[in-house]
């Protein structure tokens, strides 16, 4: 089997599902994490360290049945900002983007600043804006802190 | 002119460098005439989540002055909040009382979702350690009325430049005005970083110092902070720094004759009492001119002005 064929199928033995792609090796069991597909109940294959001529080696996650919400993309877009997202219908690629951090990012990160309201009072909608995309750095549309490290909200 | 009917100020970037001159403009207004009934049927929330008296009845005297009724609280532990209110039902209270809330509280960002629940205007009187913008705009009135102008000024801040929030927002503030920034500071409170890289972004210049005597001769304004003993963890730390930055009056011989010195008070010993007495005091009119910088705000805001 060529690599060529080879690779169509770890990306496409799906029958209906999500494919995330051209994760960078080390921030693919992050990408688990946030989704929370240790707890995901249907298949989950995860692919490490594979070879790839873009990244070197790349990771690779097919969730099958799982169509993700914008929230979840975003969150996958701020750990892996070059991923692709391939969307999966009767073994039909279907959707095929590359992800893109937005510039606002809403409800899914906790402000670092722990005197920040939002932080205090319960029900507060996070809201960030995308100040720089490479290194990722974010400002809290509230505190008005900038912050590098990202948390992501329970 | 904008018209600043019903517009938030919770940030200093809020406003443009035209709003600012506006409320300016309006300020030296009601500098000359502080006494005018244009707000008598008007109600002023001023809510106070943490004491702060100077900030509280300088806003209390503004409104007073222009004929508003103002209602609120100064402290939190006579109010719901006790009782364990959210900010969010307390602020939709406030604001169905009111035609616009001054509010102070302890908590970062808490003016800004504040703006977000209410229903009228909300003024910042400060929230944590973020901003102060009320303060921001009386340093610039008391700049531009000493100096004839804001533009092409050299700006020396002296002392705590890390965690001063004043410093922090009148450095953003000034950026619109080309001026050149001197820093004088402990190497441990030097200004932060980012706002060191806003400065170069605009264009414009700044330098640091240790030693304030050099810089006086060249400085339209010296901006002399407080530092703050709770900043510290360490309390040797905070002694090892606490009495370095004295301005007295022999330090500003040779100082420029239109040079003002600026300070947000209160005072504990950074300036010597021996400044009071010198042409280049201007602390206690700076806190003066706050009542008719937010004379200005309250009316703009309210649109009456």
């Amino acid at each position: 089997m060529s690599d060529k064929n080879k690779r169509e199928l770890v990306v496409s033995a799906i029958e209906n599902g999500t494919v995330i792609d051209h994760i960078p090796a080390g921030e693919v069991y992050k990408v688990v994490k946030i989704l929370s597909l240790d707890m995901y109940e249907d298949e989950v294959l995860i692919g490490t360290n594979l070879s790839s001529k873009k990244y070197g080696k790349k990771g690779i996650i097919k969730v099958k049945n799982k169509f993700f919400e914008e929230n979840d993309v975003n969150k996958i877009a701020l750990i892996a900002p070059n991923a692709t997202l391939i969307v999966i219908k009767d073994y039909e690629v279907v959707e095929k983007r590359k992800l893109e951090i937005p510039s606002t990012i809403k409800q899914i990160v906790k402000c670092i600043n722990p005197n920040c309201i939002t932080n205090i009072e319960d029900n507060i909608e996070t809201n960030f804006t995308v100040v720089d995309k490479d290194p990722l750095k974010l400002q809290c549309h509230y505190c008005e802190k900038t912050m590098t490290n990202i948390r992501f909200n329970e | 002119m904008a018209n600043l009917k019903g517009k938030n100020l919770i940030s200093i970037t809020d406003y443009t460098k035209q709003e600012y001159i506006q409320i300016l403009d309006l300020a030296a207004e009601f500098e000359k005439n502080p006494k005018q009934p244009i707000l008598s049927d008007k109600v002023v929330a001023s809510i106070f989540f943490e004491p702060s008296t100077r900030t509280r009845l300088s806003f209390e005297s503004a409104a007073n002055m222009l004929g508003a009724r103002v209602i609120g609280f100064s402290n939190p532990s006579a109010t719901s909040l006790q009782k364990g209110e959210s900010l969010h039902d307390t602020i939709q209270m406030v604001s169905s009382y009111s035609d616009l809330i001054v509010m102070r509280h302890p908590r970062d960002g808490a003016s800004r979702y504040a703006s977000e629940v209410a229903s009228v205007p909300v003024i910042n009187a400060g929230d944590g350690a973020n901003q102060h913008p009320t303060q921001c705009m009386l340093d610039l009135y008391s700049i531009r009325k000493t100096q004839g102008t804001l533009d092409n000024l050299q700006i020396t801040m002296v002392g705590d430049l890390k965690y001063g929030r004043t410093v922090h927002s009148l450095v953003q503030a000034m950026c619109n005005f080309n001026a050149t920034f001197h820093f004088v500071s402990p190497v441990e409170l030097q200004m932060p970083s980012s706002v060191k890289m806003h400065i170069q972004k605009m264009g414009l210049k700044y330098y640091e110092y240790t030693n304030l005597e050099d810089i006086v001769p060249f400085s339209d304004i010296i901006y002399m902070t407080r530092i703050q003993r709770e900043r510290f963890s360490d309390p040797l730390e905070y002694e090892k720094v606490k009495d370095c930055y004295i301005l007295d009056a022999a330090t500003l011989q040779g100082c420029k004759p239109t040079m003002k010195v600026l300070h947000p008070l209160p005072r504990v010993n950074e300036i010597a009492m021996d400044v009071d007495k010198t042409p280049y005091a201007y602390y206690f009119q700076q806190a003066r001119n706050g009542v008719y910088v937010r004379q200005a705000l309250m009316a703009a805001i309210l649109g009456v002005k």
